[in-house]
């Protein structure tokens, strides 16, 4: 049997979880290669195929009705698709303008309707297609991928965190933004990043997306009487990476 | 001649975002020739109403993840200026050294793995891994190399978590700066095996000429990566420099006829950003290390083939990690401590500049008297070389048919021109060039 053909796409987004695959270094990066075959990567090669995939890898939102179609047919010839990132699995930091009714005249005044400039609301792929797995993170962590790529290899479910960033914080014995006088939203987070953001002196922003079924009233009302958050703006701070989520819980 | 030509790259490859080529040419006559954007607009300066200028330069970052640290030190640096904010010598010199690992992470990625193919005759690199096994191997060392350099002072280098307004919200430690120091000691013979590498495929790169202006940041004490005014130089030598705050009188946007594209041009019809601008630019402040390494890639300035930018951002790399050392040994002089963050004196509105891998930034913001943010505009480097981009075109498609070239040939050339500039499309947060034809 050949190696499994492993290829990459990427929908509106930066690009930045793309780039975290250059980041492994020499031999993990290599020792993968003698395990997968990367069959198009549009960002790094100029190789590509028409013929079935293995793993596809999706990554950035889908916000255009007319990025449908090339979404299907990847859908089409994957055996297994990966939501990579958290603009694929949420629709992540591009939802933050979703709620808003003039994004698009804001930005590009009279010229916004030109068809080209034609962008819906931000969502994830699964939004258009179904997907397998999520690797989620703003950006991804590249780690995270390897194991979710080995537990595939190997046949395996792949486990990803339901717990909140809070658990991490502690595990790694991070103090408590809370007590250093700032905010964050790691009780509601999810895990999976070994929660870098409050160690670095900074608030969690939930880039991962939410746990499931997270208490948004909760985190309002932590970031009202211990951050002295005005309501407004608690309620608006769930909107980071989160936006989907919050306008579904609300 | 070659008479008929029908190119229509899309999508084209190992570029970071969406670009089509378009050309036309029929009995000898240039009917089409495009450079075309058509990547999903993000709306990121409608994101930002609303939002706290803390989280301001988070939100700005996801601009771009290769340009993450460019954004994300433009956007501090403009909210910086907008709330009365002046950084400490530590936190500065540290962002200095921030900014150079990410010219130099962007730098090797693009050289190593988007244009060496070109130059070795390969679709990609990894056809490369088993033809030149150890190139590929010494890429993807530098390349994590500049990843934990950066990630030393940033916290990683896709979205830095520790650069924000009013200084680092995290140092490294003395051990960690030593380390830092160590690494980039250790991969000096890496650098020097880099230009042996650049040096034998030099002779690949295309001839061509078309002089213009050169715009870039740029000091009287660096070579402005991180901070400098505004300084234009034209072919003929002739520089001038404009403070940062009147960006829009250089940028000068405006709209392209039958079009929306928002180009920009200063003094002549269009002009270029990017490693070749602050090398034509800055040149005298390069370390000597750089220099060298200049004479020894046969790269002077004023340089006015675009094909050799890429031959510039390798230069860089030399004097970004020489650079470095030179701070990182300041800092351990000093010795390193968690300060805090200096505090906002007024809110108002405020902009800034620094050099990304792609060229000169600018990011503003606007904010009410509670720090939320009104508003803002960014103006990357990549929409600044469109227009560039586009008259190269019209002077390298007439040379390249009057050079009986085939219409593969073209497309090559054209595609390698294009990846030369080492477009950063995803960027397109503030027009999108596009007109479709087929």
């Amino acid at each position: 049997m050949g190696k499994p053909k492993v290829a990459f796409f990427d929908f509106a987004c930066c690009e930045g979880c793309q780039i975290e695959m250059t980041n492994y270094g020499a031999e993990p990066f290599l020792e993968l290669l003698n395990h997968v075959e990367i069959v198009e990567f549009r960002e790094a090669m100029t190789e590509k195929t028409t013929e079935p995939i293995d793993i596809a890898f999706i990554e950035g939102s889908f916000t255009r009705e007319c990025d449908r179609a090339r979404l299907e047919e990847i859908r089409e010839r994957a055996a297994i698709v990966i939501a990579y990132g958290q603009c694929a699995t949420t629709g992540g930091i591009n939802a933050l303008k979703n709620h808003q009714d003039d994004y698009k005249e804001y930005v590009y005044g009279t010229d916004s309707d030109m068809p080209h400039l034609d962008s819906q609301k931000a969502y994830g792929v699964d939004a258009a297609i179904k997907v397998d797995y999520y690797a989620y993170g703003c950006p991804v962590n590249k780690y995270e991928v390897l194991q979710i790529v080995l537990h595939l290899l190997h046949g395996k479910e792949p486990v990803i965190p339901n717990y909140p960033v809070c658990v991490e914080c502690k595990r790694r014995e991070t103090v408590c933004r809370f007590l250093e006088g700032d905010h964050c939203m790691g009780m509601v987070a999810r895990a999976g990043c070994t929660a870098p953001c409050p160690a670095a002196g900074i608030p969690c922003e939930a880039c991962r997306g939410f746990v499931d079924d997270p208490n948004i009233p909760a985190l309002e009302k932590v970031l009202v009487e211990q951050a002295g958050f005005t309501p407004q703006r608690a309620h608006e701070k769930g909107r980071m990476f989160t936006a989907n989520a919050l306008e579904a819980t609300s | 001649m070659t008479s008929s030509v029908h190119i229509n790259v899309h999508h084209l490859t190992r570029v970071e975002g969406h670009g089509n080529i378009v050309v036309n040419v029929s009995d000898g006559v240039v009917e089409k020739c495009e450079w075309q954007v058509p990547e999903a607009p993000r709306f990121f300066e409608s994101m930002i109403r609303g939002r706290h200028y803390s989280e301001v330069a988070r939100i700005t970052s996801r601009i771009c993840g290769i340009c993450a640290v460019g954004h994300t030190l433009a956007s501090v640096k403009a909210t910086e200026k907008a709330l009365g904010i002046e950084i400490s010598e530590q936190s500065w010199k540290l962002r200095e050294v921030l900014k150079h690992a990410e010219n130099a992470d962007s730098h090797i990625l693009h050289a190593y793995i988007l244009v060496a193919p070109d130059l070795a005759g390969a679709p990609s690199v990894f056809p490369l891994v088993e033809t030149m096994p150890d190139v590929v191997a010494r890429a993807l060392r530098l390349k994590r190399l500049c990843h934990e350099w950066g990630s030393c002072i940033g916290g990683r280098t896709t979205h830095p978590t520790m650069v924000v307004p009013g200084g680092m919200a995290e140092v490294p430690s003395m051990k960690e700066l030593r380390e830092l120091k160590e690494k980039l000691v250790a991969a000096v013979p890496d650098l020097e095996a880099t230009l042996e590498t650049f040096k034998a495929v030099a002779p690949n790169i295309p001839a061509f000429d078309r002089p213009t202006e050169y715009l870039a940041l740029s000091s009287d004490q660096t070579y402005g990566l991180y901070d400098g005014e505004i300084q234009s130089t034209l072919p003929d030598g002739t520089k001038q420099r404009y403070p940062v705050a009147d960006y829009k009188q250089v940028t000068n946007e405006f709209v392209v006829h039958q079009s929306t594209a928002k180009y920009t041009k200063n003094k002549l019809d269009s002009y270029a950003a990017g490693a070749l601008a602050r090398f034509n630019n800055n040149y005298d402040m390069l370390v000597p290390e750089a220099k060298q390494a200049a004479e020894f890639l046969g790269l002077q300035p004023i340089c006015t083939n675009p094909y050799m930018n890429t031959v510039a951002q390798v230069v860089e790399v030399v004097h970004s990690v020489y650079d470095s050392l030179r701070i990182i040994d300041e800092l351990l002089a000093d010795g390193v401590k968690l300060e805090p963050l200096v505090k906002p004196t007024k809110y108002g509105s405020g902009a800034d500049s620094v050099e990304v891998p792609r060229g000169i930034l600018f990011h503003e913001y606007e904010y009410d008297a509670d720090g939320f943010c009104k508003g803002g505009n960014c103006i990357i480097p990549t929409n600044q070389n469109h227009n560039n981009i586009q008259h190269d075109f019209n002077v390298l498609v007439p040379e390249l048919l009057d050079a009986d070239k085939s219409e593969e040939e073209m497309e090559l050339a054209l595609s390698m021109l294009v990846r030369a500039y080492d477009p950063c499309i995803s960027c397109s947060t503030h027009a999108l060039d596009v007109k479709f034809v087929r």
